[in-house]
């Protein structure tokens, strides 16, 4: 069937945009540019745009397939094998957080529930105060988050949240809790609620549709299907970047290679696959900081049953949030958390409820009279949340060693308290807190009191992570940080990093826009230095 | 039994592990093995198709059709993991289908295709809140496989109220 929407990708591809798919290579390659960029999240896709509206010859690497609005069929057992790092189940090191991050063109932007948030100023401070990034203010920062809102519409979403949203609203109003609404980067959005699945109408604007087309519009190469394995760095700088070429499949190497050859090179593979392309590339890293202190925003879930329809599966994802147990304490105190609501979907349900048998059965027939809370704790602020280390396996492949601390499953106990007093005040009949050992509660006392004294510990507390950031922290201190507060890779002259994996903590809300408007700065400071001239102003089309 | 199964799960978690340092001192001499795809022999055929049934509970029919569609989503789901992940889960179906550790970590004493869906069912709930963490980790995986193949499919949606993506775009 022709579908009614237009797509851009396929538009571009026939005009001629320079794309490689590497898994159809039957020859080693190698591409001279002017500027490498690996990946294409947010981080990349920022990076290239600017760079190549500066007149530059840019070069994009992706692991993942270049995939458009004709792909994107709303269907789980799609989705998360072609659009996710590892088929959605990435998991940390002792198997307890499944970790979501995106790996096709436009990474975690194509994939993400398009929630907007400028970083917060505590976490500027923070950083200003312990990581010596003394321009990262809210005011040097606001005309980098002002030109990306507008350059990917970030908007105020005026339309009624959907229920799953409106019962966090409603359930929190009842108990005094302020909650806002969440901005939105979509234009002429459908409202269906597949935001997870690749955006079927190209509505969310994801670096996919936006600043990806851009940058191959002005030129810029894309080779898709390739994993970049190690920068050659000889005397201070990188001399080249050697890829893999993988097949169309995405799990094995063909045997085919590409060597780029560039004079500037931008990391922007994302936290753990940044910091893993840097050990393997044996970049300086003199005080032990590469890979360290990598964040995930651990996220705990509470569902609950309502008599009327919830459909958490229909409707824009994420609308509603409250941040007032992050605001009520201090930022290196008692770890606090944001509570939102993820869409819910089959597949996802399925696997994030807890048990089996005839009791997961039955919790599945309820899955439209569902509700479910998330609770995002900020991790890497309290002395005791040092977040976790990236590893090189034998072969190369990194794994995150993520350890919850006890101020960590402190703050887990809280919020499961919390999600659960909210949905009794919202009219849920049974709650049931995502643990191996919690059933269904009926009442706020009975919960209070199980979670209470329910053990925390991994695999018994369901634990997982859509916002992997840090490993690769930027201080102008080479005792703090391994890139400076310009993206420069500290001793070695031609490396840039790009991406959420430069933050010294996590941001304390979802990463994307602190992401766009950090780098967007960055790369303008590199197209300056790279051109002499002042970095060109991107604007939507 | 409990001291005697104790003391062999030790020692076989121990030479497990032996076997693991071994490999790992080898491989540092020797080129890494290229990984395979995860392939169901006839007995991890039977135990996935016995650990369907008691995962699923009342959402799958007890019928031959309906457990080899089970089986069959989750082949789906393990063929797109990365080979190294594959190969844990070929590892995880090693234990679970050779009798001896079939037996002692399990619990489970029939083979699997005459397994008793009790004994399933007390294999997995004994995993869910096991001490040793590998054993969480099997069940987790063993969790997310089966149900997420088995809700992935189209065909089990009107059972949950799920009315799919509109038609249109899908």
């Amino acid at each position: 069937m022709s579908s009614p929407i237009s797509d851009p990708i396929q538009a571009g591809l026939a005009s001629g945009w320079h794309v490689i798919d590497a898994a159809q290579l039957t020859a080693d390659l190698t591409v001279e540019a002017d500027v490498v960029i690996v990946g294409t999240g947010a981080g990349g896709g920022v990076t290239a745009e600017i760079l190549a509206l500066a007149g530059l010859k840019v070069v994009l690497i992706e692991e993942g397939e270049l995939k458009s609005s004709k792909d994107f069929k709303m269907r789980e057992a799609q989705a998360y094998p072609t659009l996710y790092q590892e088929s959605a189940a990435r998991k940390t090191k002792d198997k307890a957080i499944n970790i979501l991050q995106g790996r096709t063109v436009g990474g975690s932007t194509a994939v993400n529930w398009t929630s907007s948030f400028r970083t917060p100023p505590g976490t500027l401070r923070f950083w200003q105060e312990h990581y010596g990034l003394k321009d990262y203010s809210v005011e040097t920062m606001a005309p980098w988050f002002e030109m990306m809102e507008q350059r990917l519409n970030v908007i105020q979403w005026e339309t009624a949240p959907n229920e799953n949203n409106d019962l966090l609203k409603v359930g929190a109003q009842k108990l005094n809790i302020p909650v806002a609404a969440i901005r939105r980067n979509v234009k002429g959005c459908w409202n269906l609620g597949y935001c997870g699945m690749g955006c079927p109408t190209n509505a969310k604007q994801s670096m996919l549709v936006t600043t990806i087309p851009s940058a191959l519009s002005k030129g810029a190469t894309l080779v898709t299907h390739a994993r970049a394995e190690r920068l050659q760095i000889e005397h201070d700088a990188v001399q080249a970047l050697h890829c893999t070429a993988l097949d169309a499949s995405g799990l094995r190497a063909t045997g085919k290679t590409i060597r780029i050859n560039a004079r500037h090179y931008v990391v922007s593979g994302g936290a753990i696959n940044s910091p893993a392309l840097l050990m393997r590339s044996k970049a300086p890293d003199p005080h032990h900081l590469l890979g360290k202190r990598t964040f995930l925003h651990p996220t705990v879930v509470s569902a609950a049953l309502y008599a009327q329809p919830v459909n958490g599966y229909a409707g824009a994802p994420q609308t509603i949030y409250s941040d007032h147990f992050m605001d009520t304490q201090a930022i290196d105190g008692a770890v606090g958390y944001k509570l939102e609501v993820p869409p819910l979907h089959p597949l996802l349900f399925a696997t994030t409820m807890a048990g089996f048998g005839d009791q997961h059965a039955e919790m599945m027939k309820q899955f439209a009279n569902t509700h479910v809370i998330l609770a995002l704790l900020r991790d890497g602020f309290h002395e005791d949340s040092q977040g976790g280390a990236v590893h090189l396996r034998d072969d190369g492949y990194p794994v995150l060693d993520y350890v919850m601390s006890d101020a960590m499953w402190d703050g887990v106990k809280r919020a499961l308290l919390t999600m659960a007093e909210i949905q009794f005040a919202a009219g849920a009949k049974t709650v049931y807190p995502l643990h191996e050992q919690a059933s269904g509660y009926a009442d706020w006392s009975a919960a209070r009191q199980a979670i209470d004294a329910l053990p925390y510990q991994p695999n018994l507390t369901r634990v997982v992570s859509a916002h992997v950031m840090g490993g690769c922290p930027m201080s102008d201190d080479i005792k703090l940080g391994l890139v400076a507060s310009n993206g420069q890779y500290h001793g070695v002259d031609n490396l840039s990093v790009h991406d959420g994996s430069l933050f010294p903590t996590s941001i304390g809300a979802n990463p994307q826009l602190s992401i766009y408007g950090l780098t967007a700065r960055l790369a303008s400071g590199l197209a300056q230095k790279l051109t002499g001239k002042p970095a060109p102003r991107p604007v939507a089309a | 039994m409990s001291l005697t199964r104790r003391s062999f799960l030790k020692a076989g978690l121990f030479g497990t592990l032996a076997l693991a340092a071994a490999g790992g001192v080898y491989r540092t001499f020797k080129s890494p093995e290229p990984l395979h795809a995860f392939a169901l022999d006839t007995e991890g055929h039977a135990a996935l198709a016995a650990i369907s049934a008691a995962m699923l509970g009342s959402a799958m029919p007890i019928t031959p059709e309906a457990t080899e569609r089970a089986v069959r989503h989750t082949l789906e789901a393990i063929a797109g993991l990365p080979l190294a992940v594959q190969k844990e889960v070929q590892d995880l179906f090693a234990l679970l289908t050779l009798g001896v550790t079939r037996r002692l970590l399990t619990g489970v004493p029939d083979d699997w295709a005459q397994a008793k869906r009790a004994d399933v069912v007390a294999f997995l709930q004994s995993w869910r809140v096991h001490r040793l963490s590998l054993l969480q980790s099997g069940y987790h995986a063993l969790h997310d496989l089966i149900l997420g193949g088995w809700y992935a499919d189209e065909s089990t949606w009107p059972g949950i109220g799920y009315p799919g993506p509109i038609k249109e775009l899908s």
